[in-house]
């Protein structure tokens, strides 16, 4: 098999989460490889990340210069195809600044793309065969990827148990001369700066008790309901993605991967499907409680209970049965 | 500014509960109600925000069969001022690559400053605005969630990152950017809209028109192939409650309250 690279996501000294995800997905597709690991950024830094990425990989590519202290795709993008042999494959986390590059970078390398895997199951010849989620999540499909002429793989972050050995003692090359001999690629695209999502007025990553709504709960009149339910329960509102997108609450409720991590010990789920966004943010395996009106929705999955109701119905008779019962 | 915008013709996640058929080979298509993908109409509302301010036009594009005019012409009825409608039988089964090849081509057909996505579709990966931009080797940025003119062929950038954080850039034109969900409010549709656009000419374009060669596109030409579809299993699963709906309510209570769900 083509050799196998897993470009390296860090953020001030430290390897993201993901990075370890890369190296167990590159054994899975090939137990025999070396896994190169690609480090790109400017110095400082630099050094720290390759050292710890050399704990777990066979091999440190590492790229340096100013110009990529903040990692911008359109910078990394000509880089990585003057960087990569032919037929490579490489992997990355499906996440904002994979799906920046990859899907651009496969058409550079000529090669597969294969988005958002969330696993695989094994090789006929050259062509892959993984797994895909569509519709939310309600839904998976078996997908077949041919690798004969390379292929970009994003990752679905948290879809593959990360190997945690620091059991390598990986060469750190400096690939820097190598990819800057034609010097710094024209940038189309120009960084200006990072702003912190406001805070709000409750800082729902401390709450205990969470009353969270989704999509079910139609019109925003009706939140008034789950604003007395939290109320009689003793519990924060928090909600999903599409009640933050129709400006209904502020962003700073909003639970998942594009919003708040949060841990609470219950979680009351209201009118939510359960995507793997929504979920990501759920951490410290909470007492999940599930309401929704279709039964077959991926929240009832992952929840402890579930209640298969319309929560327009079920929930103002469940608020008056817990404020009769608090007298 | 002249706009394009890539829509697609989705099954209504909201409307609809997707099933498996029975032999796996699809999602059971009977009785779906079918709509434009939801981050597809964030960007055709962003584009026409963009030309009321500026000037130009909005043109909408999208690739499926006979039933996709309809989602053009929706998106007409929004403002956009033309549509395109891109269909030929060699374009079935076509992987993300596929897609992008097609509207390259229709992008080098016209004189656009700047192409739309949608971040992604419910039944795909977000995948074709990247590859359509690395083809016609113009910039490109995903998940954009906001736009503002900064000088002569500059555009300021808001990318939706992790933590609901915003990373801002410029970027330069002409560029493909793909539009995540919440960048503005869409307006509404109503049956007038439609009916006021109902005559309104939509061209057809094939590879013919189009000028790419028929295994460029398709299952041909795809290197990523769906086999089949079936349900996960993710969990042990919920303990569903059963009864009636009072004896639910005091079952969850007491759940609840052991948990320490209420306070």
């Amino acid at each position: 098999m083509a050799q196998i690279f897993a470009y390296i996501l860090h953020k001030d000294g430290v390897l993201d989460d993901t990075a370890l995800e890369l190296r167990a997905a590159g054994a899975t597709l090939d137990p025999e490889a070396a896994v190169t690991a690609v480090v790109t950024g400017s110095a400082g830094d630099l050094e720290k990340v390759c050292k710890e990425a050399a704990r777990s990989f066979d091999t440190v590519w590492k790229v340096e210069n100013d110009a990529l202290a903040y990692p911008n795709a359109e910078v990394i993008r000509p880089l990585m195809k003057r960087l990569l042999p032919k037929n490579s494959l490489v992997l990355l986390p499906h996440e904002h600044f994979g799906m920046d590059l990859a899907p651009g970078l496969s058409v550079a390398l000529e090669a597969a793309y294969l988005p958002d895997s969330v696993a695989f199951e094994g090789m006929e010849g050259d062509v892959l065969k993984a797994v895909r989620e569509e519709y939310s999540g309600m839904v998976r499909t078996h997908v077949r990827c041919n690798l004969s002429t390379g292929a970009v793989i994003t990752l679905r972050p948290g879809a593959f148990a990360p190997d945690e050995r620091k059991d390598k003692t990986g060469e750190i090359m400096d690939k820097t001369p190598e990819v800057f001999q034609e010097g710094l690629p024209e940038v189309p695209r120009r960084y200006l700066e990072m702003v912190e999502a406001e805070a709000g007025d409750v800082d729902i990553t401390k709450s205990e008790v969470l009353v969270s709504v989704g999509r079910g709960i139609e019109e925003q009149d009706n939140l008034e309901m789950i604003q007395e339910l939290a109320k009689a329960m003793g519990a924060d509102v928090s909600c999903s993605r599409p009640i933050v997108d129709a400006k209904w609450m502020e962003k700073s409720r909003q639970v998942g991967t594009s919003g708040k991590t949060v841990k609470p010990k219950v979680y009351l789920a209201l009118g939510i499907s359960g995507s793997f966004q929504h979920l990501g943010g759920i951490k410290g395996s909470p007492f999940m409680v599930a309401v929704n009106k279709n039964p077959k929705a991926p929240i009832f999955q992952v929840a402890d209970v579930g209640v298969v109701a319309d929560i327009l119905d079920f929930v103002p008779n469940l608020t008056e049965k817990i404020a009769e019962s608090a007298k | 500014m002249e706009i394009l915008v890539c829509v697609k013709r989705v099954p209504d996640t909201s409307e609809n509960e997707i099933t498996v058929n029975r032999d796996g080979t699809d999602i059971e298509r009977e009785d779906l109600v079918y709509s434009v993908n939801e981050w597809d109409n964030y960007a055709v509302e962003e584009a026409i925000r963009l030309r009321d301010t500026g000037g130009g036009s909005v043109t909408v594009v999208s690739l499926g069969p006979e039933e996709t005019e309809e989602v053009i012409r929706r998106e007409m009825a929004m403002g956009a001022d033309k549509g395109i409608h891109l269909m030929d039988p060699v374009f079935e089964g076509s992987d993300g690559r596929g897609v992008a090849a097609a509207l390259k081509a229709e992008v080098e057909k016209g004189n656009y400053d700047l192409v739309l996505t949608g971040a992604q579709a419910d039944d795909g990966a977000g995948q074709v605005g990247g590859m359509l931009a690395a083809m016609l080797q113009w910039p490109f940025a995903a998940l954009v969630n906001h736009i503002e003119m900064s000088g002569d062929g500059i555009l300021k950038i808001g990318r939706e990152i992790a933590g609901g954080n915003q990373e801002f850039s410029e970027i330069r034109l002409p560029c493909v950017l793909s539009i995540q969900t919440g960048i503005n409010e869409p307006r509404y549709v109503g049956i007038r809209g439609i009916r006021k656009v109902a005559s309104l000419e939509i061209p057809v374009h094939g590879t013919a028109e189009l000028g790419i060669p028929p295994e460029a596109v398709g299952e041909v030409g795809a290197k990523v192939k769906r086999i089949d579809y079936f349900v996960p299993q993710l969990g042990d699963g919920a303990e569903i409650l059963e009864g009636s709906q009072e004896e639910i309510i005091d079952k969850l209570i007491e759940l609840l309250k052991s948990k320490g769900g209420i306070k």
